[in-house]
């Protein structure tokens, strides 16, 4: 997610010819602090609704970019977690991978080995739209998670965040904080997380949209790398770029921890912050109600949870207990919340670390 | 021995009309294996004489001429922007360059000493990660600094065994750390950042003495420390003659295999010490911490005027490098131009300063 061009794929690929080189290089790597999955994963145990009573048994494979980054870090966790709660499920995950070669290869893998549904949050969804197809050809439904594949035909379900939605609710609330301030002419930054992928426009014409109904506009707009490092560095240099700021998006929380840094080393508070995703560190800043950070647009990381939920129950033709349709829907858009200190404690459970 | 030494001043002959250091560190080398009397005069004396005029060959033009870019760039960067020229945002681009330049250092090192490193950005990312996530922080700011030096020394002097012992290629050795590097990083810190709660870690980044930040001190004495080490010592001109030619530093007694390793450890020190700015200055450890740190230094050495192949190169030139990098992005964000732009500039300056130190190389046999 955050790495994109041919040295980052590179890199990848040693990453997997030189494994053993790093596992050799610090014997202390099994001192990780990880602190087990149940504790932190957004899971649902199965509820009392018709689709959670044990039936037919449901092999999911599931695919992902490379976890080098909180939020898709989450996805795979929770995935895997939601997985363990079925005893009729067995979960096949393969190698996370930011190399959209490699990731074809590990969807082949999983349609080679004959699973019964996959979940695939594809790196770039428009590059791995055959292989999702060749799965449906091949008889296996496709849940396409998140990062959209280009044709319909590719997949069975699709579940996903609002990214657009994501940028309307963030300018909605700056918004409304602006106007109830009586701030008419107001200097608006956007730190954006990676440039070309389509979800970082998505999130950017959301925004410009929600701005443009109040007549207000952003004046300066960077992109980071959704790192802390990059959104530091971003960030200070936008902060010499503006002299007075009145609000800030910042699209990433874990980018937004170097913005967050950046401000503080700048000394700068005559603006306020809204972040996005929904990380457990900025959701605890909003409840402290001690910095910039005012509020953050989730994109729940629980989506992956419920792909897998939803992977059961199409393998076993079972529809959505609480829906009156028979079969899953073949779409369903997430909804991103926009949390402040007043509904923090709903979502911090739900956030990601 | 002596017949194969004679052939040597004809070869450095050849390369010696083009650079001052490299040359003359090498036709310096029979003092030092005592070869008779040196038409110098004695070793310490000879040593410092032939340092001096050093101070203005070629390079030193062409880190003339990168001091001309930055000043360009200070036009272009007061007449675009208002904001440019003010003193918050000159101490801003130069706290800015502070890590890259303190990485960029021993990069230097390693590149003139006819290396390569390519995996300061995953050192980078495992230091910070081992000082944030594996020492808890709850060793408190010593602690935290010393794992992370440790960490950067350890990896370095890996890359070194394998390279100069091992005999692996530099460049396979530092790619594969910087793959299992970063590895092992994802894996210390279970691919969360680790937020930096100690404080007094945290205000290595906010401090400031006379209104500059602690983080450009310390850039600056670390320039000064690598600059005295390359041109004021004899490690320094050992590393300019095992870069230059190997085999003529093994014959006039330089231990070229230890050299060469240590040349990687001062290379992970240097992002050792970088990891606990970077990790200050996010308030974070993360495994993607310095991504891509090993272009940047890379690229900053090269328009700084060192060979990449080795034998040649000026620190100072490096860090003018870092600082026309720093600068420029300074300038695109001030008037909000996209990052392509910026890449595509970054890019274009690489390839003019590579095409300016061709035309030097191709002159200089004549």
């Amino acid at each position: 997610m955050k790495e994109t061009g041919p040295t980052a794929m590179g890199r990848r690929n040693m990453l997997l010819g030189a494994g053993a080189l790093g596992s050799g290089l610090l014997l202390t790597a099994c001192t990780s602090n990880s602190n087990g999955d149940a504790d932190k994963a957004n899971v649902k145990a199965a509820s009392s609704a018709s689709g959670s009573t044990p039936g037919k048994h449901v092999t999911v494979g599931f695919s992902a970019p490379a976890a080098d980054h909180g939020w898709i870090a989450a996805i795979t966790k929770n995935a895997k977690a939601q997985a363990g709660q079925y005893t009729d499920v067995s979960f096949q995950a393969a190698e996370g991978t930011n190399d959209v070669n490699a990731q074809i290869s590990a969807v082949q893998t999983l349609i080679d080995k004959k699973v019964d549904v996959l979940v695939i949050l594809p790196f770039d969804g428009k590059a791995l739209t055959s292989i999702g197809a060749q799965a449906m050809d091949a008889g296996i439904p496709v849940v396409n998670l998140d990062r959209v594949f280009d044709n319909s035909l590719a997949y069975r379900t699709w579940i996903g965040g609002d990214n657009y939605g994501m940028g309307v609710n963030a300018g909605q609330y700056i918004v409304k904080t602006l106007k109830a301030k009586g701030v008419s002419k107001p200097v608006i930054a956007e730190i954006a997380g990676i440039d070309n992928l389509d979800l970082t426009k998505q999130r950017s014409q959301g925004f410009k949209d929600a701005l443009a109904k109040a007549g207000f506009s952003v004046s300066i707009r960077q992109a980071a790398q959704f790192t802390a490092d990059s959104g530091q560095q971003v960030m200070s240099n936008v902060l010499q770029a503006r002299s007075k700021l009145d609000a800030v998006w910042n699209h990433d929380d874990d980018q937004g921890i170097g913005v967050e840094a950046a401000i503080k080393q700048a000394g700068r508070s005559e603006f306020f912050m809204v972040g996005g995703a929904g990380s457990r560190h900025a959701m605890q800043e909003i409840k402290a109600d001690s910095g910039v950070l005012k509020a953050t647009v989730v994109y729940p990381s629980s989506m992956s949870a419920s792909a897998i939920t939803l992977a059961r129950l199409i393998g076993q033709n079972k529809g959505m207990g609480d829906l009156v349709e028979q079969e899953v829907p073949s779409s369903i858009t997430l909804f991103s919340a926009t949390v402040t200190k007043e509904n923090v404690d709903l979502y911090l459970p739900t956030s990601f670390t | 021995m002596s017949d194969q030494t004679t052939p040597r001043p004809a070869e450095d002959a050849s390369v010696l009309p083009a650079q001052g250091r490299s040359g003359a560190d090498v036709t310096a080398k029979p003092s030092l294996v005592k070869e008779g009397p040196d038409p110098g005069a004695t070793r310490p004396g000879a040593g410092r004489r032939q340092q001096l005029p050093r101070f203005f060959p070629l390079h030193q033009v062409h880190s003339l001429g990168l001091l001309v870019v930055l000043v360009l760039l200070g036009v272009v960067g007061t007449a675009t922007s208002g904001n440019f020229l003010t003193t918050d945002n000159i101490v801003n681009i130069l706290t800015s360059a502070a890590v890259i330049g303190v990485i960029t250092v021993g990069q230097t090192f390693v590149i003139i000493g006819g290396g390569i490193d390519l995996s300061v950005g995953a050192i980078v990312a495992v230091a910070s990660v081992w000082c944030t996530t594996v020492a808890t922080q709850s060793y408190g700011l010593g602690g935290m600094i010393f794992t992370a030096v440790v960490v950067g020394s350890v990896v370095g002097l890996l890359n070194g065994v394998l390279i100069a012992y091992g005999k692996i290629v530099a460049f396979i050795t530092t790619l594969a750390m910087m793959a299992s590097a970063r590895g092992v990083a994802e894996r210390l810190s279970d691919r969360q950042s680790q937020v930096v709660t100690v404080d007094s870690f945290n205000r290595i980044a906010t401090d400031k003495f006379l209104g500059i930040p602690l983080l450009v001190y310390l850039m600056a004495g670390i320039v000064v420390i690598g600059w005295l080490l390359l041109n004021r010592t004899t490690f320094g001109r050992h590393t300019f003659a095992v870069g230059g030619n190997p085999e003529a530093a093994r014959l006039a007694g330089i231990a070229v295999r230890r050299h060469t390793m240590l040349l990687y450890v001062l290379s992970g020190v240097c992002c050792g010490i970088a990891a606990v700015m970077l990790t200050a200055r996010t308030t974070s450890g993360a495994s993607n911490l310095g991504n891509l740190y090993e272009l940047d230094s890379i690229a900053a050495v090269i328009i700084g005027g060192t060979l990449l192949a080795g034998g040649r190169g000026s620190l100072f030139g490096s860090i003018l490098g870092v600082l026309v990098f720093t600068t420029i992005t300074n300038i695109f964000v001030l008037n909000n131009l996209t990052t392509d732009i910026q890449e595509i500039a970054k890019g274009l300056i690489i390839l003019v300063a590579v095409l300016l130190q061709r035309t030097r190389g191709a002159r200089s046999p004549a």
